[in-house]
């Protein structure tokens, strides 16, 4: 099992550690809902030193990911704008999920996920072949993400006054990179923040310096608990290679306006021409329980499972995503260990700035 | 390290016994497994009037990262079930040997007793 250059940190903060996708990180350094709660209304912050960074440099960074990404490049004009995208094989399949940062023309930065980095990174490879680009993985990178209302700014009183300066006016989805520092206004909470690139062996200090801060750590479990409140998905359980970002709730990360040539553009054109089958929608319990990955869902229109599911702590009830049929809508039940307990059917996101959203609550009653 | 208290008996799959003497027995889960699973988030507890195996799955308790079976640790029928768990399971996890009980039973043959694991049995079990 790999450790981030702050595994020491995470023992001296009691963290509970567990493996994950090769690496040992925290799962939680006490409550889990202490946790989730603190990101929703303070700052707290998680190491994800275990997400991939690759640059992606070259006079052709910019036709080479026109080509390899779901959504377009064409979007990001101004240095330092994020565009968040999927990469899909030939079948229209998601390989994986990831943010692409413009820095420069020659220069694009991508964050993929840890659990995919072997596949993702070999896949790029691979299609980078015909382009006059260079890929480069920074193993050498810790990350930490700052999330939570008051996230920015306590991580202004500990940052470099020059970061800080770079900071000034930066606008959500943006990165600014100061001196050895890489700084993003992106998460993966529902919450404002930042994602914080540096070298390894700087995260400690910075750690300590939030902590002083009065941001508190925080691990996998409330990490996970947020995206799904956020409804954001989570590569391997919301999407994979069998399923397209059109069934996966992501259809508006795919760019297809124009005919940009992109790889699993013609399989998505043919899934749309035939009629799409499923959709990726959010399930809120109605009653006691919780709901989890991989349950039965019934609706009027068919059969589906939930993709990920658990307790909501903003909301005090079981929340999930679910994959049914395009034309499920309104009530259905979902199979909790031989029974079957009502749901509603909602639009994610659940939860956004510290708030339920617009209609998640009421749908429940 | 987690709390064992040395007058309860304790099985293997975690639940901790306090026999009463009148041939009833209070059930919870130990220290160490609600440590493990997390915060409580919802316990669903066996009806009064239930008989159940030892052995046999009789409760669940969840938390926010996974659900769990909870066993009869001994054969015997329910008389009572903790119902402040269904508002504040997370008293598993403040309490899991006082307020964080989960139900009482008629034990059927309270010989099962001493199958049971002594505390430092369950001491070496758990932590080990």
């Amino acid at each position: 099992m790999r450790q981030t250059p702050l595994h020491d940190a995470h023992l001296a903060a009691g963290a509970r550690m567990v493996d994950f996708a090769g690496w040992t990180l925290p799962i939680n350094y006490g409550s889990q809902i202490d946790e989730h709660h603190q990101v929703r209304t303070d700052a707290g912050m998680f190491d994800v030193s275990h997400m991939t960074v690759v640059d992606v440099r070259g006079p052709q960074a910019r036709a080479f990911l026109s080509r390899l990404l779901a959504n377009d490049v064409a979007r990001l004009q101004s240095p330092g704008k994020a565009l968040y995208s999927c990469m899909l094989n030939e079948n229209g399949g998601v390989i994986d999920d990831l943010i692409v940062y413009f820095m420069a023309e020659d220069w694009f930065r991508m964050v993929v996920n840890a659990a995919t980095r072997d596949k993702g990174v070999a896949w790029l490879e691979h299609q980078a072949a015909e382009f006059r680009i260079a890929v480069t993985e920074h193993y050498e990178l810790a990350m930490l993400a700052v999330q939570g209302p008051e996230a920015r700014e306590k991580a202004h009183s500990v940052l470099p006054e020059e970061a800080v300066a770079a900071l000034d006016g930066i606008k959500l989805f943006s990165a600014v990179e100061s001196n050895d520092l890489f700084i993003a206004r992106t998460g993966y909470t529902g919450e404002d923040g930042y994602e914080i690139m540096m070298p390894g062996a700087e995260a400690q200090a910075l750690w300590g310096r939030l902590l002083g801060a009065g941001v508190k750590p925080c691990g996998l479990g409330a990490r996970d608990t947020l995206r799904l409140e956020a409804g954001m998905n989570l590569y391997g359980q919301d999407m994979d290679e069998e399923v397209t970002p059109l069934e996966s709730g992501l259809a508006w990360t795919v760019a297809m306006k124009d005919d940009r040539e992109f790889i699993g553009r013609p399989a998505l054109e043919r899934q749309r021409a035939a009629g799409l089958q499923n959709k990726l929608v959010g399930l809120v319990l109605e009653g006691r329980g919780v709901l989890r990955p991989h349950q039965s869902v019934i609706t009027h229109a068919g059969a589906g499972m939930t993709t990920s599911g658990s307790f909501s702590p903003t909301l005090q009830r079981a929340i999930a995503f679910a994959r049914v049929p395009v034309g499920a809508a309104d009530r259905c039940t979902v199979e909790v260990r031989g029974k079957e307990l009502a749901a509603r059917i909602v639009k994610p996101p659940f939860v956004r700035n510290g708030k339920a959203c617009e209609g998640i609550l009421q749908a429940a009653e | 390290m987690s709390e064992i208290p040395s007058d309860l008996l304790y099985r293997e799959s975690h639940e901790w016994v306090r026999y009463d003497d009148d041939g009833t027995a209070t059930i919870g889960i130990s220290d160490h497994a609600q440590a493990q699973l997390g915060d409580m988030v919802f316990v669903e507890l066996p009806e009064p009037g239930m008989s159940y195996e030892q052995g046999d799955a009789c409760a669940v308790v969840e938390s926010v990262k996974a659900a769990s079976d909870v066993y009869a640790p001994l054969t015997g029928e329910v008389i009572e079930s903790n119902s402040a768990l269904e508002d504040s399971p997370e008293l598993v996890n403040t309490d899991p040997y006082g307020d964080g009980w989960l139900f009482r039973m008629q034990l059927a043959d309270p010989a099962q007793l001493e199958g049971l694991l002594d505390p430092s049995s369950y001491a070496d079990q758990a932590e080990g």
